[in-house]
């Protein structure tokens, strides 16, 4: 919102210029943004937080800058007809009789204050009044429109000008929408009003939705002759439902609902009607209406000195006190009086936790909120009052003194030990939008997926239930331009729809495209392969402790068949790997080109399976000090025979000082059969306790090409 | 080619001239020497059992010596002996020397060419950044926590002093779950707007005192440009004790601020309004980048918009209406809570002037930061 410096001026004694008066504000709460322009057109545009509706205005501002410079504020006088020049032509007709307002719902409506003015000439304002307004980005549109627009600036409550002839039935009903009932409102636009929708209305149709927006049909027009002024105060949370339901937000229903001060509709409502009077002639009615259906009482609160201290950390003089609070309009008695509440209690639920030292201490003050500070209701909103205007500045920074250990989040020691192993293999973090489409919630899960009622787009109508997408989203982006190394790891969430609960689970997913190993002018690139992404997630699964580790090929359909596997340690599914089944990759359009398409692989690692193992003990074992012997064994084996079997095989034979066992070289196609494969073998021998003797390895040898020759294999050289 | 003389006169005198000549005839051999043939022929000439220079003196000067004059000769020949000796070692070394030079010459590589690189993987800075933060707070003593993001609107709003249809909530657009009309409001999923709501589920849980820093994904309905998304993070922090007061608020952020950013930096603590605090302050850092004076140079500070001052976090005293809601008794606790963005801050510090930036996964901004 806008506020002019020089208005503020005539409302109290400012003994700063504007570019300290903004800094000042800011430091108390009232945020300038920026200063527009200089001199008398100085304008500010201020931030008002929420809760300060009463500062809304300028009248509103110049009462914290009264409180700031502890200066007086003049107050707001309407020149009210009887004070004005006798009332000339009551010889025209004068209607007598009291405008009659009706408010049948007292809840919407608290107070509804309305004044009569006749006869007036609809024209454009004064140069002062049409200035100002611009000057605070609001058009200027005729005399009575602007009179209650020039309030709402000044003193900031809401007013509404009826054309009278237009209201059939000459009153004035407050109440619900009926079922059906229809308004064009201000703006022109057709409204079909909901029952909770409170209106205005005449003797028989609506003519205003209440506390948001005029009707169009009982607007001030150049043909206007006879106005009403209606001053009301309508209830916040009423106001806001309406405005919602219609997708409307004015000056008026941001001011009503966040609560507009009930005790100015009066002293509003003539404020009106004086500029009219000044401004399009015309005669004001002897009568003010002031309907007064519900009284809402501000409360007395009882503010205690040690409780000031205990709060903020430091005393602030009873005097500097009294003087703030004051100047803020609050009316402050030292002591505690009759009328005063007992002290607030301000947690609702807090059973039992009454002091009984607090029940019996003096309170050092009690003070009186007024009709609009509404957001002021107890104990600790005043302390709040007294430190923003005391200054955050003048309080000293203490540290607090605490025992006790930090705790951390219970895997952060497993999230720490695979983030580095990542960054250390060359993968880059990232981190992507947990948002998915429908279609690659379903390609990826089978979970059933949490949708948002109201997505930013379809392509992120869902929570992810895979990571999968969002790092496919990703590989496409940097194919899309061109990047053709890509190797990207993120550690993340999937969430699921369970019934009425939702759930969330840890997750790492790796991608990768391009080069394992860079090219560089000493050596060519070396393409990424399935053993390569397998080697990264040995390294990662090994950093853990378990009893059992196999791979297998059981993988999901958006893996690549005989591509892909996946990792089961202790009976539970930890890993799923391998290459990106090609047909995704096209459907998704993941190459470079046309023509270069890359392989793309992909790694699902599930944290919450996985950090079920604790990290691996590291435990030192002796460096064996007696030689080591190799054997090679190279033999043929069917395809169907898996390098696990030959393992397990061998296993089986439980030679306590057979050290290793690491296939050295592969062979297929050439001399070797079809349907086979030749594989070198080589078994290291070692004892920690002596040299073994050649006969010892010799016998082994025979036990091992015993076993691999009842798996099918043939040995070819030994 | 020299060659030893026979001598006439074995006086010392008339000794000298003769090993003057061998010596000089020494040198100059040794120096023509250049390679590995050269040098055996010279230590042949010189060394060699037969007929090599020293067999020769030694028959043609101290054989042939006097008696009386045969230990002057004798020391001389000694002198000259270990003279050859050390002038052939020499030369080889010499040799030798230039021959590794010249292969040490021949294959040398260019050093200017670029190493073989293993590249490492680059830390999100946003991740990092929040990691920083964390660690400052560990440090002063907080534990971490964090909470689901899918939360009820009673952990999000209502709890946290947002009454249901109250404007405060305009102030942060908020992402629903489809499919809970039929709930009671309070129970109505939604994707949590900020980090708050684990302070309630932290204070649930734990007696004062509580000291916690909470970091975590949020999010808000707003469409993705370079300055908004729907998904960001903040990070959290909540104190609560008996005589926790502002001036503790004011110390502690000042002190976290000082030891994230450096012990230059300033703090600028202004009123504002959150519904979850009273009273609530805005937190400014003096500008890292000019130092707080608004201009780098003659240059306006971009960074501060030649304010001097960034606003970085919320803050506020814990309103007591939360303490209703867990069950802390609020005359005996009181306590502080703040919070920032993350991605704010990384964009800051790196200069990144594009949100998007940070969630599009391009290799070529990630690698930027390793
Ligand atoms: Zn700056």
């Amino acid at each position: 919102m806008k506020i002019s410096p020089a208005w503020l001026r005539e409302f109290v004694d400012i003994p700063a210029d504007y570019r300290k008066l903004a800094d000042d504000l800011t430091l108390a709460g009232i945020s300038v943004e920026s200063i527009e322009d200089e001199g008398a057109r100085t304008v500010y545009d201020v931030d008002f937080t929420p809760n300060r509706v009463d500062a809304m205005n300028h009248y509103g501002v110049a009462r914290d800058c009264a409180a700031i410079y502890d200066r007086d504020l003049k107050p707001i006088a309407p020149v009210i007809p009887s004070e004005r020049e006798p009332q000339a032509s009551s010889s025209r007709g004068t209607p007598t009789a009291q405008f009659k307002i009706d408010i049948q719902d007292p809840q919407g409506c608290a107070r509804y204050t309305a004044r009569v003015i006749r006869n007036v000439r609809i024209a454009p304002s004064p140069e002062k009044i049409a200035q100002r307004l611009e000057l605070l980005g609001s058009r200027a549109i005729n005399n009575v429109a602007d009179a209650s627009n020039y309030t709402l600036q000044e003193i900031g409550h809401p007013t509404h000008c009826f054309d009278l002839d237009l209201l059939a039935g000459g009153k004035i009903v407050v109440r619900r929408a009926r079922p059906g009932e229809k308004l064009k409102t201000l703006d022109g636009v057709d409204h079909i009003l909901h029952p909770d929708d409170l209106v205005i209305a005449d003797a028989v149709k609506p003519v205003a939705l209440a506390g948001v927006m005029g009707g169009f049909d009982s607007m001030i027009t150049d043909r206007t002759r006879n106005v009403l002024i209606e001053s009301a105060w309508f209830d916040p949370a009423s106001i806001r439902r309406t405005a919602r339901r219609h997708a409307m937000h004015t000056d008026a229903s941001h001011r009503f609902e966040r609560g507009a001060d009930l005790g100015i509709t009066p002293t509003a409502c003539a404020r009106v009607a004086d500029l009219i009077l000044e401004t399009a002639g015309g005669q004001l009615d002897p009568y003010e209406t002031d309907a007064y259906a519900r009284k809402i009482e501000r409360p007395t609160l009882t503010l205690r000195r040690r409780a000031v201290r205990r709060h903020l950390g430091q005393d602030i003089p009873d005097t500097e006190i009294a003087r703030i609070l004051r100047r803020l309009g609050f009316v402050v008695t030292v002591g505690r009086t009759s009328a005063a509440v007992p002290v607030q209690s301000a947690a609702p639920a807090s059973k039992g936790g009454t002091h009984a030292a607090a029940a019996e201490e003096m309170a050092d003050f009690t003070v009186q909120v007024p009709t609009w500070r509404l957001d002021v209701e107890r104990e600790i909103d005043l302390i709040e009052e007294i430190a923003r205007i005391y200054g955050y500045d003048r309080f000293p920074n203490t540290l607090p003194g605490f025992v006790g250990g930090v705790i951390e989040l219970p895997d952060a020691r497993k999230d720490a030990k695979l983030r580095a192993s990542l960054l250390g293999l060359g993968y880059h973090e990232a981190v992507s939008l947990t948002f998915i489409s429908h279609a690659d919630a379903q390609r990826f899960s089978s979970a059933t997926p949490v949708e948002i009622a109201n997505p930013i787009s379809e392509e992120a109508s869902v929570m992810r239930t895979s990571m999968v997408p969002s790092m496919l989203n990703m590989l496409g982006y940097n194919l899309n331009r061109g990047n053709a190394g890509v190797r990207l790891f993120e550690s993340g969430k999937i969430y699921e729809s369970m019934g009425a609960r939702t759930d969330e689970q840890r997750r790492l997913c790796i991608g990768s495209t391009g080069a394992a190993i860079p090219p560089s002018i000493h050596a060519p690139a070396r393409q990424c392969s399935f053993f390569d992404l397998k080697g990264d997630i040995e390294t990662l699964l090994g950093s853990f402790q378990f009893n059992a580790l196999y791979y297998d090929a059981n993988t999901p359909d958006h893996y690549r068949p005989g591509r892909s596997a996946r990792a089961v340690m202790d009976g539970a599914t930890v890993a799923r790997f391998g290459q990106l089944h090609p047909q995704v990759a096209a459907e998704r359009k993941l190459r470079l080109s046309a023509q270069d398409i890359p392989e793309i692989y992909l790694a699902e690692i599930d944290c919450e399976r996985l950090y079920r193992h604790d990290l691996r003990q590291i435990r030192y074992q002796a460096i064996p000090r007696f030689p080591a012997v190799d054997r090679d064994f190279s033999f043929i084996f069917d395809r169907t025979i898996a390098f696990e079997r030959i393992q397990n095989a061998i296993a089986a034979l439980r030679v306590a000082d057979l050290h290793a066992l690491v296939p050295v070289e592969i062979f297929r196609g050439g001399a070797i059969p079809a349907g086979k494969y030749s594989m070198l073998l080589r078994a290291t021998f070692q004892s920690s306790e002596r040299t073994l003797r050649d006969d010892e390895v010799a016998l082994w040898s025979q036990q091992i090409i015993k076993s691999l020759e009842s798996l099918g294999g043939t040995l070819r050289s030994q | 080619m020299y060659t030893v003389p026979r001598l006439d006169d074995y006086s010392p005198d008339a000794l000298d001239k003769p090993v003057a000549d061998l010596t000089s005839a020494l040198e100059q051999e040794s120096s023509a020497v250049t390679d590995e043939p050269s040098w055996k022929e010279f230590r042949d000439h010189w060394m060699a059992r037969k007929n090599g220079i020293l067999t020769q003196i030694n028959d043609l000067w101290l054989k042939a010596a006097p008696s009386p004059r045969k230990r002057e000769v004798g020391r001389r020949v000694n002198e000259l002996k270990a003279k050859v000796e050390a002038a052939v070692e020499e030369t080889r070394e010499r040799i030798s020397g230039a021959a590794s030079q010249a292969k040490f010459k021949s294959d040398a590589l260019d050093v200017t060419l670029p190493g073989i690189r293993r590249p490492l993987g680059a830390e999100h800075p946003i991740v990092r950044t929040m990691n920083d933060i964390v660690g400052v707070f560990k440090a002063m003593g907080y534990s971490v926590a964090e909470g689901p993001e899918i939360e009820t609107d009673y952990y999000n709003f209502e709890s946290l002093n947002f009454p249901p249809d109250h404007p405060a909530r305009d102030m942060q657009d908020t992402i629903f779950l489809a499919g809970q009309a039929h709930k009671p409001a309070r129970d109505r999923l939604l994707l949590r707007t900020h980090t708050s709501p684990v302070q309630i589920r932290t204070m649930e849980k734990q007696k004062p005192p509580v000291r916690v820093v909470i970091p975590g994904r949020v999010y808000r309905n707003d469409a993705p440009d370079a300055t908004h998304s729907p998904m960001f993070h903040q990070v959290e922090g909540l104190a609560v004790d008996t005589n926790i007061t502002f001036c503790d608020l004011k110390g502690s952020l000042d002190h976290a601020m000082k030891s994230l950013f450096g012990s230059s930096v300033k703090t600028r603590f202004r009123p504002s309004f959150f519904p979850f605090t009273e009273p609530s302050a805005e937190v400014l850092i003096s500008c890292i980048f000019c130092g707080g004076g608004g201009y780098q140079g003659a240059a306006r500070c971009p960074n501060c918009k030649a304010s001097g001052w960034i606003e970085l976090l919320g803050s506020g005293m814990v309103d007591p209406a939360l303490y209703g809601f867990v069950g802390y008794d609020p005359e005996k606790y009181s306590g502080f809570a703040f919070g920032m963005g993350v991605d704010r801050i990384a964009a800051m510090l790196y200069g990144v002037t594009d949100l998007q930036l940070f969630f599009n996964g391009d290799v070529r901004f990630l690698e930027q930061f390793s």
